[in-house]
């Protein structure tokens, strides 16, 4: 049963065109030369074309999973669209084997007027199930979705989350052997997250499973081998998760730095480095229980006294996940109006792995000891990123405490 | 182990391969009627229960459109020509029988353009689509059947013999208007100018279709009564419906022919056009 070949994607690509008014014109010359049976003419690109997706290639069998990971706009969402055959490739083959079940538009076909379960059938027909099929697991989908009470209610009186745990419930019915999945784990609650990953991972074994997802931790726990795609070319391809999550990350570039606050201080040199100085990446390493290191040449203001200086990390969504401050060890930095230097170190990272970046704050000292003017707050300063083993990708906390396991 | 059904997506046209592309339209058409119906159950339940009136406005319109040429006639400024039937009586049958022409030529954009996201994230096959939309237009005409017996016991009229025939030329008119529904549907979902054209086009249209009134005989009007396809259709029915006669037979039967042909062209096209569209209309 295993070694079964279900997809196979040979040098596949696909081009889009950027301004509408061309991509129609496009489309109807295409379909005309389609009409007419023409060939030629997929493998150049016309003005305002590009490609999403770039000569593709991979194979993938019965129980495996791909992790197809990448940026907004990378050819993922593309590249699965051509896998279950609603678009065709522009270059290359792709080769589809058994029943391909899609976990994409979840609730597809559902009219909001009608009731939650008049809206099962159209739901399951539209997903190919009979409605024999339809009536034997009516019972389990209301279950699976939790909604025994509102199933006769219309669906526009649901919440969104309710829908869609609809949607899914039906969609999770479809037993096939190549499951294709877009975005669509982040619904619900802790319990039904759960509930569907359960499922995922059981159906995961009997098929053959792309997973397009930006949920790092779910990608890691239910991935065998992994993608990552950057402006439609596939930029890593490994069974290593730990390493296609490291090239997602690095596929994230330096924002620019935003300063608010007074400006009577200003940064004239920062170092961010984990590990050894010596090390010199574009962006840093820091490696899980290793320490952060911080460099800093700055300056204050005349009148400014003395200033304390807060670190704040975030994390990749932009959510604060650690502090630290100079005021809470009691540290204060006395100007000396020329240019400081500080180094600050923060050991023991217990960040899970992925890339966060740091913000610098400078509050000057009150006069009671008390916080002061804000005198500078560097929001995104510097990134770093942050490494470790596959176990720890799948956290879905920012932080992994250690702990004694008696 | 290679009892799995396999598909395989390449660049080239599915033209190129005639005999499997014609196994995989009849394949795909036998494979959604269920789906057809589930949908066409749901338009049809759904249409009308956030209303007060329900299915009182399935009649209404034609009703209102009766009444105006009636009214417009008692006060002379409609001259109808000559009528072999009592005129509310002809004007009904001519406008039911001309809205199945005209939501049958609107049906193929509509329930494409409805179903646009279905259609960009899920594979099922494509013709249940337009199966539904048929499936609606039919029973919208068959739900107006009863405006038709109403108005046959109220003039007294006695069904022909030939009335089982107006079933085919029912038929085929809706065969004609969805025939150039589907034709024009690739380039209506690409560009709205079709679907806004068609709705203009439609009621200058009717003009010179014996709808309200009997076709003159001489004139422009007479010529361009006789280039309209309809025309042969809506007499031969309504002839057939409510007179007993045929006096306009081979022209339609040629008509009909013709549709059945395109019928079959405009279904490969829609088939062969769904990727590019999936492709161009996001969604």
């Amino acid at each position: 049963m295993n070694n079964e070949v279900l997809i196979r994607v040979d040098g596949v690509s696909k081009k889009f065109c950027r301004s509408l008014k061309k991509s129609l014109w496009y489309g109807l010359k295409d379909i005309a030369s389609e009409a007419v049976g023409r060939n030629g003419g997929h493998d150049h690109l016309r003005s305002e074309e590009f490609w999403a997706v770039n000569d593709v290639s991979f194979e993938l069998q019965r129980g495996e999973c791909l992790g197809l990971i990448g940026r907004n706009g990378a050819g993922k969402t593309t590249l699965l669209k051509m896998l279950n055959g609603l678009i065709k490739p522009d270059k290359g083959q792709i080769e589809m084997r058994g029943r391909v079940g899609a976990l994409i538009a979840l609730g597809a076909g559902f009219n909001p007027i009608l009731t939650g379960r008049e809206n099962i059938y159209v739901n399951a027909a539209v997903l190919g199930l009979s409605k024999k099929q339809t009536n034997n697991k009516l019972e389990e989908i209301v279950e699976f979705a939790e909604m025994n009470e509102f199933i006769d209610a219309p669906v526009q009186s649901y919440s969104s989350g309710m829908a869609v745990r609809l949607g899914f419930a039906v969609a999770s019915m479809l037993e096939p052997d190549v499951l294709l999945i877009d975005e669509v784990l982040a619904v619900g609650d802790i319990g039904f997250q759960t509930k569907c990953f359960n499922l995922l991972n059981k159906q995961s074994h009997k098929s053959a499973v792309v997973f397009v997802s930006h949920a790092m931790p779910q990608v890691a726990r239910i991935a065998n081998k992994i993608t990552v795609m950057e402006n439609g070319l596939v930029i890593s391809q490994s069974n290593d998760i730990a390493i296609g999550i490291e090239h997602y990350n690095d596929s994230f570039k330096n924002e620019e730095v935003a300063v608010a606050g007074s400006g009577k201080a200003v940064i004239e040199r920062i170092r961010l480095y984990g590990g050894n100085a010596s090390d010199d990446q574009s962006i840093p390493i820091v490696h899980y229980g290793g320490d952060l290191t911080i460099e800093l040449d700055y300056r204050l203001a005349a009148d400014v006294q003395a200033c304390v200086i807060a670190v704040g990390i975030f994390d990749q969504s932009m959510r604060m996940v650690a502090q630290s401050f100079s005021r809470a060890s009691g540290i204060y930095f006395e100007n000396n109006h020329e240019t400081i230097k500080t180094k600050i170190v923060i050991p023991r990272i217990p960040f899970a792995p992925g890339l966060y970046n740091a913000t610098l704050g400078f509050t000057e000292k009150g006069q009671l000891g008390q916080w002061g003017e804000h005198l500078a707050r560097y929001e995104a300063l510097k990134s770093f990123k942050v490494i470790g083993n596959s176990v720890l990708s799948s956290s879905y906390a920012p932080v992994v405490l250690e702990a004694t396991w008696l | 182990m290679n009892t799995l059904f396999k598909s395989v997506y390449t660049p080239e046209s599915a033209i190129r391969h005639p005999i499997k592309l014609l196994r995989e339209m009849f394949r795909d058409l036998l494979a959604s009627r269920e789906l057809a119906w589930r949908l066409f159950v749901r338009d049809v339940s759904a249409r009308y229960r956030q209303s007060f009136l329900g299915y009182l406005w399935a009649f209404l319109p034609p009703i209102v459109g009766t009444f105006t040429f009636v009214l417009l006639n008692r006060s002379g400024i409609l001259n109808v020509g000559n009528m072999p039937l009592p005129y509310p009586a002809y004007v009904m049958i001519g406008t039911l029988l001309w809205q199945v022409f005209a939501d049958a030529i609107n049906s193929p954009i509509k329930a494409v353009t409805a179903a646009k996201t279905m259609l960009a994230k899920i594979n099922f096959p494509r013709e249940a689509i337009l199966i539904s939309g048929m499936l609606e237009v039919l029973f919208n005409f068959t739900i107006r059947l009863v405006l038709l017996i109403t108005i046959f016991i109220c003039y007294g009229i006695v069904p022909p013999m030939t009335m089982p025939l107006a079933l085919i030329g029912v038929f085929a008119i809706f065969c004609l208007g969805f025939m150039i529904g589907i034709i024009l549907t690739p380039i209506g979902l690409l560009y709205t100018d079709i679907g806004q054209a068609l709705s203009m086009v439609l009621s200058f249209w009717m003009l010179f279709t014996p709808v309200v009134y009997t076709p003159p005989t001489t004139g422009i009007l007479a010529q361009l009564t006789l280039l309209n396809p309809v025309s042969p259709l809506i007499v031969t029915t309504r002839e057939w419906l409510a007179i007993g006669t045929a006096s306009n037979l081979l022209p339609a039967l040629i008509v009909f022919l013709v549709t059945i042909v395109l019928l079959f062209v405009g279904w490969l096209l829609y088939r062969l056009a769904m990727p590019i569209l999936v492709e161009r209309m996001g969604g």
